[in-house]
């Protein structure tokens, strides 16, 4: 990057009167970061990150940090930090303070922690001898803290299996405090998640648009059973996490096919799985032999994180586009979630890819058995005329059993989560029972994980996060959640808010200058 | 044993408004009231042009697309006790069914039938959902151009065989929504039960026949008035929508 052009993004950022201190000092970060230059690549790998065919989710020039890191935070409680200077938690106080301190010093591409933990299983053993009220009462605080001082809708918190009363109380405070932060799941499974709880995340859904919802006994079989959901919905190994995110565009891939199916699934999508698989290295290396984050890193010192709990994620999208393109070559014209061809070519894309996933060595990510991880990807503000993911189209989704018969067969490919979007209508509300029969089934019959909209609440889901509709409306003058501007750019450039039913096209996170 | 066709109005693999959790419902063609508030007047003529015919094996097959998802199967109306045979074989057949037996049935019905027809019903169905449209015999038959002798009989007689699910009252303003009509109807469904679960629909002008559409619309003053008679009478299990 030029100097003087350096300068004038450092300028405008310090000039610009609608951010914060904090969203001043990580924006100043980035441009410093972006600076340098990006760990090298080959020729055509640069022209396919150039052309935005693979895209790196403009992690920043020089991975300094991990994209994701999930701390296992059970060992901060159990045996304390030297980093930190903390014993073992004793009581629940202690153990609220030893989380939120720790949280304040993870790394993370926005700033915040993107993963606050199995929270229930963390505090359940200390609320044993606290009573409900002071349960209820000390939860909101920590509630409302997270949410003052962690501002980012990123920010991502676990609940279940169990049913437990720090679970129950959490989703109450939910209702309750309407907020943006924590991002939330529920990690549901048969044997062991009661109808009782299920409904009442349903409940909470209803108040304020979390929880997600994720098929545990699948994430267990494909990540082991310490896993956390972070983020934008990334299942990935606790303890660890992964290095990058980078997602190749199937739709971009699919514009510069000829031919027959044959050669998109045996030529081309090898290709670019290749090229993707290139940078993603490049940026593992930088990470782990360049800037030795796991050499240095406390959360590794202090047994929180490690490096053979480590993975990448290799994201896609624009699977809707790639279908239509490839078949409109084939002169047989369908369309995703509409045309059982193009469902059932949409499959073979995804295990072609998956397949080409599986086969391809990544370095440092033992976590995962030497492979990268599977991710469908949902999006980010300037994605534009292209579908997040593997959805079908916004605003084209077939009736509700078309859409999850259409969606469910591909889950099963996607370990680092999925994430689809079903929009509920209004009637929804006065059967609460009806959505956990739908959960049910949509786990029954394979779905990994999915959330749920319904437009009367205060809360607009930019695909991965939440934002309040009130915050939108004022976000001229700023705002205190740094992942309101995302969501202010995501509205303005596909009308996310203008949608009947509610159903919100894709978006990620962007840690770049840009908003 | 050859089971019966249906005259079919609509099929729906997912609802959530006819019953406990997530359903399938068959809408069947035809039903003996003429209900002036009806919201799906088409489905009254039983033998409409055009009328879709469907057999129970028909069904089944869409009833397993959508199985893992549902917590049972509906048969709603036009009356579905107009095709009781259809009924009975459909819920027989679900019942028969390995993958099938875990759904609930429940049937949604004016109420309109004699009890050798519920006799027939009684043994494969879970719940019924019964509309009492008015307790005065004469406003019912305003309401609908039938006496409710048989209504009130059906709902005391599923009642007693512990199947009366819910019944439901749609106040039609002008018509019954009088505090002297919700007060009697109170009484007489807390004598009945006062645990009966009871479902208080506003009349909505949505889907009405043109020469009702007149009408007001339920207020939901109108709906929490009535609300209030109900568990004055003593209800405990009151729902308004």
């Amino acid at each position: 990057m030029e100097l003087l052009e350096l300068r004038r993004q450092a300028r405008a950022v310090i000039d610009d009167p609608a951010l914060t201190y904090r969203q001043r000092v990580h924006r100043l970060a980035a441009i410093a970061e972006n600076a340098l230059e990006p760990p090298p690549v080959s020729a055509e790998c640069a022209e396919a990150l150039e052309k935005r065919v693979v895209c790196d989710l403009y992690e920043g020039n020089a991975p300094y940090r991990p994209r994701y890191v999930l701390p296992d935070y059970a060992v901060l409680l159990e045996r304390g930090s030297s980093f930190l200077e903390l014993a073992p938690a004793r009581d629940l106080d202690e153990a609220l303070a030893h989380l939120l301190i720790a949280y304040t010093q993870v790394p993370s591409i926005t700033g915040y922690p993107v993963w606050l933990g199995d929270l229930d299983a963390l505090l359940e053993p200390y609320a044993a001898d606290v009573d409900d009220a002071e349960l209820q009462r000390r939860l909101r605080l920590f509630w409302i803290s997270l949410d003052r001082m962690l501002p980012d809708a990123f920010t991502h918190a676990n609940l279940g299996p169990r049913d437990t009363r720090v679970g129950r109380t959490a989703l109450r405070l939910e209702r309750e405090l309407l907020q943006v932060v924590p991002n939330l799941s529920l990690k549901v499974d048969p044997e062991l998640t009661p109808d009782d709880l299920v409904r009442d995340a349903v409940e909470t859904v209803f108040a304020c648009g979390q929880p997600h919802f994720v098929n545990h006994p699948m994430m267990i079989a494909g990540l082991g059973p310490a896993y956390g959901v972070a983020s934008c919905y990334n299942s990935l190994p606790a303890g660890g996490g992964s290095h990058t995110l980078v997602r190749l565009n199937l739709a971009e891939v699919a514009l510069r096919h000829q031919g027959s199916r044959a050669t998109f699934l045996d030529e081309l999508l090898p290709h670019y799985v290749e090229l993707t698989a290139e940078l993603m290295q490049a940026r593992i290396l930088h990470l782990v032999e360049e800037a030795r984050f796991f050499e240095h890193s406390w959360l590794v010192g202090d047994g929180l994180l490690s490096l053979d709990r480590y993975t990448a994620m290799f994201g896609v999208f624009g699977l809707a586009e790639a279908v239509a393109r490839v078949l409109e070559h084939e002169g047989t014209p369908g369309s995703y979630g509409h045309d059982p061809a193009a469902d059932q070519l949409a499959h073979e894309i995804l295990e072609r890819v998956a397949e080409l996933v599986a086969t391809r060595p990544m370095p440092y990510c033992e976590g995962s058995g030497g492979r990268a991880l599977l991710h469908s990807q949902s999006g980010i503000d300037s994605d534009l005329g292209v579908t997040a993911g593997c959805r079908v189209p916004v605003g084209d989704e077939p009736a509700l059993l078309e859409h999850l018969r259409t969606v469910t067969p591909n889950h099963a490919l996607f370990p680092a989560g999925i994430s689809d979007v079903l929009a509920f209508d209004e009637t929804t509300r006065r059967n609460p029972e009806a959505v956990v029969d739908v959960i049910r089934g949509a786990f029954r019959t394979g779905m990994r994980d999915f959330t749920f909209n319904l437009d009367s609440n205060d809360f607009i889901r930019i695909t991965g996060y939440l934002v309040r509709k009130s915050d939108l409306a004022k976000i001229e003058r700023g705002a205190r959640h740094d992942s309101t501007f995302l969501g202010a750019g995501s509205v303005a450039q596909s009308h996310v808010d203008r949608r009947a039913p509610k159903r919100v096209v894709a978006d990620e996170l962007d840690a770049g200058p840009a908003r | 044993m050859s089971s019966t066709p249906v005259r079919l109005a609509d099929v729906v693999p997912f609802s959530w408004v006819d019953g406990p959790g997530n359903r399938f419902v068959v809408f069947t063609q035809g039903c003996p009231f003429d209900c002036l508030a009806c919201h799906n007047p088409e489905t009254i003529p039983p033998h409409p042009p055009g009328t879709r015919h469907q057999t129970v094996a028909g069904l089944l097959t869409e009833i397993r697309l959508a199985e893992p998802y549902l917590q049972g199967v509906t048969v709603s109306g036009g009356e579905a006790t107009a095709q009781w045979r259809f009924v009975r074989d459909l819920f027989r057949a679900v019942r028969a069914d390995p993958r099938l037996r875990r759904l609930t049935t429940y049937v949604d019905t004016n109420g309109h039938a004699l009890p050798r027809v519920w006799d027939a019903l009684l043994p494969v169905t879970d719940g019924f959902m019964v509309d009492l449209k008015a307790l005065d015999p004469d406003v019912h038959r305003r309401l609908t151009g039938r006496g409710n002798g048989l209504v009130l009989d059906s709902i005391r007689y599923l009642h007693d065989r512990n199947r009366l699910a819910e019944v439901r009252l749609l106040l039609v303003p002008g018509h019954n929504d009088s505090a002297d009509q919700l007060e009697r109807t109170a009484a007489w469904l807390a004598a009945l039960d006062p645990e009966v679960r009871v479902v208080v629909i506003g009349f909505r002008r949505h889907g009405v026949r043109l020469e009702f559409s007149g009408t007001p619309e339920a207020t939901p003053e109108l709906l929490a008035r009535a609300r209030e008679a109900l568990e004055d009478a003593g209800l405990r299990n009151v729902v308004t929508v």
